[in-house]
């Protein structure tokens, strides 16, 4: 899932200067569970903004934010509300903030900063596992990612500065490179490791901006 | 061949020690600690933007302990170029005369003086070592052939303190296998520590020498322990700098002491000396090393 963080209303306020009237966009599913735009947040952020003086015409949380064919959708429902509207304030992930301004065509102001591909340890806590790099080697490292749980993305063994196995960047961390040698000898599979030739990342295959357009067959079995 | 390869290829003790380039353009303090070193040690070691703090470049110094008559070992971490730029570098090192070259990952920018600049890391220490045996083969990373090819002389760095010390092995092997010819190890002060690390790499057959980084002071030693991995400074001898009232002499000792009970066990010194460099003389004549 996708990790954001509000932004301070304060700046929120700010980039609204020019703005009256407002129309708030929020999203069903990362938002809601970082609590950064769902219903509840949302609503919370129509009141504040009323309290400041602004008018909000009305919101609508999107299932997800960042699908252009419900953007499309909801935002036809919502036309009236939109259309009084002097911007769009979105309540999502960066996506989520450039689909709503290409369907309406308004002026958007994002609330959050998005962070990073996130798993749910807990409700409230999430923690990077993938960095998504486009060349999973989690096979070969004992399902443990060096180029997203190492800082240095080192992909061929530990650095030396590990103490009491934690990382040196970030001693509250563990080293991901000593969790993944405990983890192989479990699974016997150091050797393996140890064999395999030195690993270079390919940047090619992750140039900004990335597309992936499925297969027609591929496509269809997928909405099955 | 440089002569430090010499020396480690013929068995003889080799030595070296390290000088840091300025953060500015003000190169005298380095060229003057470096003569202290003259005659002394088979090569210097000029650090690249250690600790993540920005100075003055380690090819350039390198050039300039070159000019004056000494031998450099080029550091070059990964962290701040990306694969173009460190197999450019390497390339500019060897026509500048320059052929020690030490491959590092490097520490994290986060613990440096610009913690807001982009980490590069598109290699790392291994894969480093891999693309400059590539190069000396005449061939770059992308598989095209040079006109014109370098010859180096590799090294990497091992920690023998590190816990668990398999893992570290590991890594060691597989810099072996990716080009490296020596190591300079991080600073180790147990020699019974660095007796069993080296009955283990002993079988890896590429020559090793032990790192020592000067004690400066208790203070120094107390945050060695702290705060650097791998690193840890027995209490006797934290003891003993604790009680001296010539902490110069008593470094001096302490240092001159482990060389003389490691120096079987390895095949050279790597003296770190933070700007005692003026002190090497004295550590080495007292170690009965001579070049
Ligand atoms: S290697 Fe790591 S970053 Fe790359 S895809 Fe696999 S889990 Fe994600
Ligand atoms: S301590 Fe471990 S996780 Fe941290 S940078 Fe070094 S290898 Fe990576």
């Amino acid at each position: 899932m996708i990790i954001t963080k509000a932004k301070p209303f304060p700046e929120i306020l700010q980039s609204l200067e020019r703005d009256k009237v407002i129309f708030l966009v929020g999203c069903s599913e990362c938002a809601t569970v970082c609590k950064t735009g769902g219903e509840e947040e949302v609503k919370a952020m129509r009141d504040h903004l009323e309290d400041e003086g602004k008018v909000v015409s009305g919101w609508v949380i999107l299932d997800p934010g960042c699908n252009l064919l419900e953007a499309r959708k909801e935002f036809r429902k919502t036309k009236e509300e939109i259309a009084q509207a002097d911007s769009l304030v979105v309540m999502s992930c960066g996506g989520g903030a450039q689909i709503a301004q290409e369907v309406s065509g308004k002026v958007v102001h994002p609330t959050n900063n998005t962070l990073f591909l996130g798993t749910v340890k807990r409700f409230g806590q999430f923690q990077e596992y993938c960095s998504m790099c486009g060349e999973c080697i989690l096979d070969l490292t004992g399902g443990l990612c060096p180029v997203t749980r190492c800082p240095k993305g080192l992909l061929n063994g530990p650095c030396g500065g590990a103490k009491d196995e934690k990382c040196e960047v970030n001693p509250d961390n563990d080293c991901v490179w000593i969790e993944i040698y405990d983890r192989l000898k479990e699974i016997g599979r150091l050797k393996e490791f140890v064999a395999s030739s030195v690993q270079v990342h390919d940047y090619s295959v992750n140039t900004n901006p990335s597309t992936l357009v499925l297969e027609r067959d591929e496509a269809r079995s997928d909405n099955r | 061949m440089t002569s430090l390869q010499q020396a480690l290829t013929r068995g003889e003790f080799a030595v070296t020690a390290e000088v840091a380039p300025p953060k500015g353009t003000d190169t005298a303090e380095m060229m003057e600690n470096a003569e202290f070193l003259r005659g002394k040690v088979h090569a210097v070691n000029v650090t690249d933007q250690q600790s993540s703090v920005m100075r003055l470049g380690s090819l350039a110094s390198c050039r300039l302990l070159k000019e004056s008559g000494f031998e450099p070992v080029f550091q070059l971490a990964t962290r701040d170029r990306n694969r173009i730029a460190l197999q450019s570098d390497l390339l500019s090192s060897y026509a500048l005369g320059i052929e020690n070259v030490l491959c590092l990952t490097g520490d994290h920018v986060t613990l440096g003086d610009h913690p807001q600049a982009k980490s590069v890391f598109d290699l790392d220490s291994v894969s480093l070592l891999m693309a400059a045996k590539g190069l000396t083969a005449g061939t770059d990373m992308a598989g095209e052939s040079l006109e014109g090819v370098p010859t180096f002389h590799l090294g990497a760095v091992v920690t023998p303190g590190y816990e668990p010390m398999e893992l570290q092995l590991l890594k060691m092997e597989r810099k072996i296998e990716a080009g490296a010819q020596f190591f300079q190890t991080q600073a180790v002060y147990d020699p019974e520590l660095f007796g069993r690390f080296m009955e283990a790499a002993k079988a890896l057959g590429v020559p090793v020498m032990l790192g020592f980084v000067l004690l400066k002071s208790v203070g120094m030693a107390r945050y060695m322990n702290k705060n650097v991995a791998g690193v840890n400074v027995p209490d006797s001898i934290i003891d003993e700098m604790k009680k001296t009232d010539d902490k110069v002499a008593t470094s001096i000792k302490i240092a001159a002491r482990i060389i003389r009970q490691t120096r079987e066990m390895c095949q050279g010194i790597h003296l770190m000396t933070m700007g005692w460099e003026c002190h090497v003389p004295a550590i080495l004549q007292e170690a009965g090393i001579n070049i």
